[in-house]
C-alpha cells in the first residue's frame, strides 16, 4: 500500500506536528496569561489536563493497534458514578482506594467486554464501541440518575494540591506513562501492536497474536479511561453522570494532532499527550478570550474540526505540489 | 446442506408484530379491545415515521461503504426543527419556503461532512461527530436561551391528524417517501452506484464510477434528509427545544442495522430501515409504557445494537 506524503513525513516525525501546535498553543496562552509558567497556575492547569491525557495515551494504544475505542467516555463515567455515590462527600480514605480499585476493575471489565467483541467476536471496532458506550452511558445515568454525590474534599485536594520537588502531579504521571510506554514499545510486544496496526492479515500470517494483542489494546484502553475516570472525579470532587460524554471525541483528537494516524500502525503516545495538552490550552485560550458565552461551543467545536482537518489539509496541499 | 432463512427486513417485521402483541400484556397495554389495539398500532406508525425519515440518511451514506456513517443527524434535525418553527411562525404561506430551507441547511451540512470525509480523509465517524458538536454550537448561538415562532396550521393538518380513512398524513408521507426511497435505490443509476462504491471502492473506480463525486452526494442527501427529518418532527410536536433530535440518533443507527443493511456498506435496502424503524419505535414506546427511565432506555438500545452487530456485523475472519 502506498502511503501518502502525510503518512511517511509522520512516519519520521510522529510528534513534530504535535509540537507545532503546542509551540502556536503556548505562545497565544502566554499572551493572554502570563504567569503561565508560575507554580500555582502550570499546577492548576495541568491538573484539569491530567484526565484527558490519560484518555488520550489509552486511545491512542488503540489506534495504532488499528482499532478505536469510542466507549471511553461512557466508562470515565460510570467510574465518576460509581465514585460519586459508593464513597460519598464523607466516606473515609480507606473507602475512596477501595472503590478506585474496584473503578480500575471495571474499567479494565469494560474494555475487556469491547475486546471480547472486536478481536473473538470480530465486529467493527467502531459500531461495537459506540454501542457498548452507549450501553455504559446508560449504566452511568442508572447508578447517578442526576448530578450529586460527591467524594471526601481532602482526598480531591490531594490530587489537586500535591507537588512533589515543586513540580505538579501531573509531571509525575505523565513521566509514569512515558517511561511504561518506552517499555512496551521496546518489547515484543509493543512490536506486534505495530504490527497489527500495520496490517493485521499480514501480521497473522507472521505468527503475531493478533486476537490477543487486539484484545489486550481495549484492555488497556479500559483501564488508561478509568484511571482518567478518577482522575477527573479528584478534580470536579462531584459526580455527574455524562461528565465523559464530550470526552470521548476529545481523546480523539488529540491523538489525531498527536501525529497518529487513524488508520494505525504508525506513531506513539508522545505525540499524543502533547496533542492532550495541546487541546487543554485552546480551552484555555477560549475561556480567557472573552467570547460570548452563547458562541463558546460552536468556537470549541470548530477548532476540534478543525484539528481534524489539518493532517487532511496538509497531505491534500503536499499532494498537489508534488 | 441449505439452511433455512428469511431476509432481515422480514424478520425485523415479525420482530415488530411479535413485540407488539406483546405489547399487549402488559398491565396497562391494550388488552383484548381491538379498536384500542388498532389506535395504538397507528399511532405507532405514526411515530416511526419520523425516525424512519432521519434513518433515511443513514441508511444511505452506511451503504455508501468505508465505515459511513452520519452522527451529525441529531443536531441537524434540531436545527432544522427550530430554522422551520423561526421561519413559519405560524403562517401557512411560508411552509413551502421552510421546507426548502430546511433541506438545503441539511444539504450544506451533510456537504461538508462529505469534504471531511471524502478530501481531508477524516473517518466518517469523527469528522461526523465533529460537525454535530458545530451544529450544536450553531443551535445554541440561533436559540439564545429561546426563540419565537409557531407551526403553521397545514403542518399540523398534514402531519399530526388522520389525513384519510383516519389514516394520520405522517403515514402517508412515509409510504410516499418509502418508495422514493426505493425508485432511488434500486432503479437509479445514482442507487447502483452508491451500492457499487459501498462494496469495494476500488472496483467501482475502474468500472467508471465517480466515488469523489458520489460519497459527496451521499452525506449531502443524508444531511437533506436529517432536515427534512426535523421539518416532520417539528410539525408532529409543534415545539422546539435544544435536545430535540439527539434521541433519534443512536436508534437511527440501530434501525438501519435491524433492518439487515450491513454496517459495513455494500448491502441493506430501506424497507428494511422502514421495519427497523419500527421496532426501534415500539421498543421506545414499550420502556416509556413501562415507565422506565431514561438510563434503562439506554442501556437496552446500547445492548441492542450490540447483540445485532453482533449478528450481522461479523468480519472476515483472519485464517482464510
Amino acid at each position: 500500500m502506498r502511503r501518502s506524503p502525510w503518512e511517511s513525513w509522520l512516519a519520521k516525525y510522529p510528534a513534530l506536528f504535535a509540537m507545532i501546535f503546542l509551540v502556536i498553543a503556548i505562545s497565544v496562552n502566554l499572551i493572554l496569561q502570563p504567569n503561565l509558567f508560575e507554580g500555582d497556575t502550570l499546577n492548576s492547569n495541568m491538573r484539569v489536563f491530567l484526565p484527558m491525557i490519560i484518555l488520550a495515551v489509552g486511545q491512542a494504544v488503540v489506534i495504532l493497534s488499528g482499532g478505536i475505542d469510542i466507549s471511553v467516555g461512557g466508562i470515565v463515567s460510570i467510574v465518576n458514578a460509581i465514585l460519586a455515590t459508593r464513597v460519598g462527600l464523607e466516606g473515609s480514605p480507606e473507602k475512596m482506594w477501595q472503590f478506585v480499585f474496584i473503578s480500575i476493575l471495571v474499567g479494565v471489565g469494560a474494555g475487556a467486554l469491547n475486546g471480547f467483541f472486536i478481536s473473538v467476536l470480530r465486529l467493527q471496532p467502531i459500531i461495537t464501541t459506540y454501542a457498548s458506550g452507549f450501553l455504559f452511558a446508560g449504566i452511568a445515568l442508572f447508578i447517578l440518575p442526576q448530578p450529586g454525590g460527591g467524594i471526601p474534599s481532602d482526598i480531591s485536594a490531594l490530587y489537586r494540591t500535591t507537588r512533589p520537588l515543586g513540580l505538579p502531579l501531573a509531571f509525575y504521571i505523565i513521566g509514569v506513562l512515558l517511561l511504561a510506554w518506552w517499555y512496551i514499545r521496546s518489547s515484543r510486544y509493543g512490536r506486534f501492536i505495530y504490527a497489527v496496526g500495520g496490517k493485521a492479515e499480514a501480521a497473522y500470517e507472521t505468527a503475531v497474536p493478533v486476537t490477543l494483542v487486539q484484545f489486550s489494546t481495549y484492555v488497556i484502553s479500559g483501564l488508561m479511561a478509568a484511571l482518567s475516570g478518577i482522575a477527573i472525579t479528584m478534580l470536579v470532587g462531584s459526580g455527574n453522570a455524562e461528565i465523559g460524554s464530550q470526552m470521548t471525541l476529545n481523546s480523539i483528537t488529540a491523538v489525531v494532532i498527536g501525529g497518529t494516524a487513524m488508520s494505525g500502525g504508525i506513531g506513539g503516545v508522545v505525540g499524543p499527550i502533547i496533542g492532550a495538552i495541546t487541546l487543554g490550552l485552546i480551552q484555555n485560550i477560549i475561556s480567557f478570550a472573552n467570547i460570548d458565552t452563547w458562541w463558546t461551543t460552536f468556537v470549541n467545536a470548530s477548532i476540534i474540526v478543525a484539528a481534524l482537518a489539518a493532517p487532511g489539509l496538509v497531505s491534500l496541499f503536499g499532494r498537489r505540489r508534488s | 446442506m441449505k439452511k433455512f432463512r428469511i431476509s432481515p427486513p422480514l424478520a425485523a417485521l415479525i420482530l415488530a408484530i411479535v413485540l407488539f402483541l406483546l405489547s399487549g400484556l402488559l398491565p396497562n397495554g391494550y388488552g383484548s379491545d381491538v379498536d384500542v389495539a388498532i389506535a395504538q398500532a397507528t399511532n405507532i406508525l405514526r411515530l416511526s415515521v419520523f425516525l424512519g425519515v432521519i434513518a433515511a440518511g443513514q441508511t444511505l451514506v452506511i451503504i455508501s461503504g468505508s465505515e459511513g456513517i452520519d452522527l451529525s443527524a441529531g443536531s441537524v434535525v434540531t436545527l432544522s426543527a427550530i430554522l422551520t418553527y423561526v421561519m413559519v411562525s405560524g403562517q401557512n404561506d411560508k411552509v413551502l419556503l421552510a421546507l426548502l430551507v430546511a433541506l438545503i441547511v441539511g444539504a450544506i451540512i451533510g456537504f461538508l461532512n462529505g469534504v471531511g470525509v471524502t478530501f481531508l480523509k477524516i473517518s466518517p465517524f469523527v469528522m461526523t461527530l465533529g460537525m454535530s458538536g458545530v451544529v450544536t454550537g450553531l443551535i445554541i448561538i440561533i436559540n439564545h436561551g429561546n426563540v419565537s415562532g409557531k407551526v403553521a396550521p397545514i403542518m399540523t393538518q398534514l402531519i399530526a391528524r388522520p389525513l384519510v380513512f383516519g389514516i394520520p398524513g405522517a403515514i402517508i408521507i412515509w409510504a410516499i417517501f418509502g418508495t422514493l426511497m426505493w425508485l432511488l435505490l434500486e432503479r437509479t443509476t445514482f442507487g447502483k452506484n452508491l451500492f457499487a462504491i459501498g462494496v469495494n471502492r476500488t472496483t467501482a473506480k475502474l468500472s467508471g464510477v465517480n466515488v469523489t463525486w458520489m460519497n459527496l452526494a451521499a452525506y449531502s442527501l443524508a444531511g437533506a434528509l436529517a432536515g427534512f427529518g426535523g421539518f416532520l418532527v417539528v410539525g408532529n410536536t409543534g415545539v422546539v427545544f435544544i435536545a430535540l433530535g439527539q434521541p433519534f440518533l443512536f436508534p437511527s443507527i440501530a434501525a438501519v442495522a435491524v433492518g439487515g443493511t450491513l454496517l459495513s456498506g455494500g448491502k441493506g435496502s430501506y424497507w428494511g430501515t422502514m421495519a427497523g424503524a419500527i421496532v426501534l419505535t415500539l421498543i421506545t414506546s414499550l420502556l416509556t409504557t413501562m415507565q422506565m427511565p431514561e438510563s434503562v432506555r439506554r442501556m437496552v438500545l446500547g445492548g441492542t445494537l450490540l447483540l445485532l452487530v453482533s449478528i450481522y456485523g461479523r468480519q472476515k475472519a483472519l485464517r482464510q
